[in-house]
């Protein structure tokens, strides 16, 4: 018989392998799952979840796709969490300290408590990342959160009601739209291509006979 | 942490490394490739397929488990609905929330239309977030969008059609600038130059990347966009039917909310099929690399609402899943592993093939070590050696935490720092070559004002996709898609909603001797075990 260990979903217990991850051991357990499961491979953030081994104090957050679960475990999944994206026109703002004032500023009202840290399942230094935000320094904030998935559990755990992903992916964007340099070679390419510079050429590749086409590309060079 | 038969096998790998390192593994030749698809590639295995028995490409074949969906008839067989109750009512419905569908919104928004997305899970839960190594563009001054159709058009078997490669290939510089402007931070260099690398296939480095989170980072800004432009978005509601009208012309859906079971009718000028792939349909028993929806429901929809599948029976397998631990067997192992350098290794050390060979020959060629007692035995089967330790000593210490930040990640989960170890992987099935027939426009040719957009469309590749071309797909199509079907939508008239395609395919079924037991599109995998 394989290493069964008891778990408890919502509070009710089940006998799975101990082998399985949170969310596979909860379709063991009989569950079909339609929230908190997404990706299944620790990328989308929809299967945030918070648990408490039984006798220890701690409580601690977990996306259930990329966790195994453990003797003891109180599991209760976060399917949804009301966070609170401002919107805004991408074209109209701009990376000044301005405009997280204007539409987070909430996180002024950051207390220092780390707990969003602590709750990251992606380890990542969440209360850094919103320092940088706060003081204006989108890019480092956009570097320090770039590896967020937005599974919300720095948001259930914030005294401040910060929605820090949203922080996140709004310094991201003013990152990668005005603070970092303009690719010039694809801005010349896509002018190239729009003058029609390439229309000849891929008319003629198109109209190939395969056979051609093969010697083409069975002998063709491949950069070093 | 690894078992004693893998850490033997481990050794091997270490006592190898520094000669391996030495020489470039030999590139196969065109004539070794063919020979080792047809023996080892699942595409090739009889057992795996069945053959479609009515509808446009009845005579075909088609991996089993979709031939069943396709054999299947509709959820809403005989079920009750007022069709004439419209409960949504715009001009362009988007069927699926991915890289795709957004696109489409964002471009169908952009030209005026009034557009909503209806998604089964949530917006963003889709393939495109889970892709990790790159998209594809010739924007560097040693490459054109000749050499890009050239790499796409052999890695796909000469099977592409034509004038979808074309679009894909001229509009793929255009559409990263696009996400750029959209604020997706792509890899730079200090001056603004993209950084950017090989996939298996390509002959240019045209990789361009967003660390290891590429399709996270576009798909993420893209549902930002969506959200801002306060474009409808209907969340765990799946479009089970396809309506048409007396014409033929498709006119809405009929949606399913996943959570309360009840059903509602959206009516639309043009509709977006944008659901995605089918890995979660198992094919021949493979782990999967996709996310949970990835049931081929637009396949399933479309075409039994007539419209034709293109290469349905050609199926992409990512060469390099998980082969061990278990908690992530199937998932990711990105190419970029060994764009920065990683070799395949067998049991004995040796690395038996190029690592950059293309991923219907790169999978092959696992298969066939593992099955000729070249493969490291693990408690799930067996796999080959990802020689990761080798990206450190070439790209330099820390390379592999700054370049592939979620691969480690995902490794050291279990206990595996796959920057001093080498990592197990063996083929996960990842994508389907194939899908609905469309033109180059976008819309299928057999149904007025339906257009598909992204991994369910077929013919975009061919028999084969190269790396980095289905992040591009999904844009280019996608925005293609949004922008043709906003435009077609002022030219068109719905006449009288009807679903009696439905009762059509049924009776087809039933004269072709088809005993339906089981209802499609199947909308999530049954996963929940049951005791009794």
């Amino acid at each position: 018989m394989e290493n069964m260990v008891n778990v408890y979903f919502f509070g009710k217990k089940y006998s799975v392998p101990g082998d399985l991850t949170i969310m596979t051991a909860m379709e063991y357990a009989g569950y079909t799952l339609s929230r908190g499961c997404g990706c299944r491979h620790g990328f989308c953030g929809a299967c945030a979840t918070i648990y408490r081994i039984k006798g220890q104090n701690e409580l601690k957050t977990c996306l259930a796709c990329q966790t195994q679960v453990q003797e003891g475990m109180y599991v209760a999944s976060i399917p949804y969490f009301p966070s609170d994206k401002r919107t805004y026109e991408i074209e109209d703002i701009r990376p000044d300290q301005r405009v997280m004032m204007e539409l987070y500023p909430e996180i002024y009202a950051c207390i220092g408590c780390n707990a969003c840290t602590k709750a990251c399942t992606q380890d990542l230094n969440v209360m850094q990342y919103i320092a940088y935000a706060q003081r204006g320094e989108f890019e480092k904030c956009a570097q320090e959160s770039f590896d967020c998935v937005a599974c919300g559990c720095c948001m259930t755990r914030c005294p401040a009601g910060i929605s820090h992903p949203m922080v996140g992916l709004l310094a991201r964007r003013l990152t990668g739209k005005y603070i970092a340099p303009e690719a010039e070679h694809l801005t010349k390419r896509v002018d190239e291509i729009n003058k029609g510079e390439y229309d000849e050429l891929i008319e003629q590749i198109m109209q190939k006979p395969i056979s051609e086409m093969q010697e083409l590309y069975n002998t063709r060079e491949i950069e070093k | 942490m690894y078992t004693p038969e893998i850490l033997e096998s481990l050794k091997k790998v270490e006592a190898t490394r520094d000669e391996r390192m030495k020489t470039e593994p030999r590139r196969m030749t065109a004539d070794e490739k063919d020979a080792l698809l047809k023996a080892y590639h699942p595409d090739y295995r009889a057992d795996g397929f069945k053959e479609i028995k009515i509808g446009p490409n009845k005579g075909q074949k088609a991996p089993a488990e979709l031939a069943d969906l396709l054999h299947s008839n509709s959820r809403i067989l005989g079920e009750n609905i007022d069709i004439s109750k419209v409960d949504y009512d715009v001009d362009v419905l988007v069927i699926g929330g991915g890289g795709a569908g957004s696109s489409a919104a964002i471009e169908a928004h952009e030209a005026g239309a009034d557009v909503m997305i209806v998604t089964k899970l949530r917006i963003g839960d889709a393939n495109t977030m889970m892709a990790e190594g790159g998209i594809q563009a010739a924007d560097k001054e040693n490459d054109s969008p000749v050499q890009h159709y050239l790499d796409a058009f052999g890695g796909g078997h000469f099977a592409a059609r034509p004038e979808l490669l074309r679009r894909l290939v001229m509009e793929a510089p255009d559409a990263i600038k696009w996400l750029n402007k959209l604020g997706v931070m792509f890899d730079k260099d200090s001056d603004g130059r993209m950084v950017t690398t090989h996939g298996g296939g390509t002959s240019r480095k045209r990789m361009h990347a967003c660390k290891d989170y590429s399709g996270a980072e576009i798909m993420r800004t893209l549902r930002d966009e969506v959200i801002n432009r306060k474009i409808p978005v209907v969340e765990f509601t799946s479009a089970v039917e396809l309506i048409k009208d007396e014409k033929g012309q498709v006119a809405g859906a009929v949606l399913l909310n996943m959570e309360t079971g009840d059903y509602s009718v959206a009516k639309a000028k043009t509709v977006v099929i944008a659901t995605g792939g089918a890995g979660r349909l198992h094919y021949q028993n493979f782990p999967t690399s996709n996310h949970y929806g990835a049931t081929a429901d637009g396949l399933v929809l479309a075409y039994r609402a007539g419209a034709p599948l293109l290469y349905q029976d050609t199926i992409q397998y990512h060469p390099t899943g998980v082969a061990y631990p278990s908690q992530i067997f199937g998932a990711l192992v990105t190419e970029k592993v060994r764009s920065l350098g990683a070799m395949l290794v067998n049991k004995d050390g040796e690395a038996y093939a190029h690592p950059l060979e293309t991923r219907d020959v790169s999978a092959s060629a696992i298969i066939r070590e593992c099955a000729s007692g070249r493969g490291v035995e693990t408690p799930l089967g067996s796999g080959v050696w990802l020689d990761t330790p080798m990206i450190e000593i070439l790209g330099g210490e820390g390379t592999i935490e700054k370049r592939i930040p979620a691969m480690l990640r995902m490794y050291l989960n279990y206990g595996i720092d796959m920057r001093k170890v080498p990592i197990l992987v063996y083929p996960t099935l990842h994508y389907q070559n194939g899908g609905v027939e469309i033109g180059g426009e976008g819309f299928t040719k057999a149904i007025p004002n339906l257009l598909v957009a992204g991994e369910a469309v077929g013919g975009i590749h061919g028999r084969n996709r190269l790396m980095g071309n289905s992040l591009l797909d999904i844009i280019v199509f996608g925005r293609n898609a949004g922008k043709a079907a906003a435009k077609k939508a002022k030219d068109v008239t719905i006449g009288e909603m009807t679903l009696s395609h439905i009762d059509d395919y049924a009776k087809e079924l039933k004269s072709a001797g088809i005993e339906a037991e089981s209802v499609s599109p199947l909308l999530l995998p049954k996963y929940a075990r049951h005791e009794r």
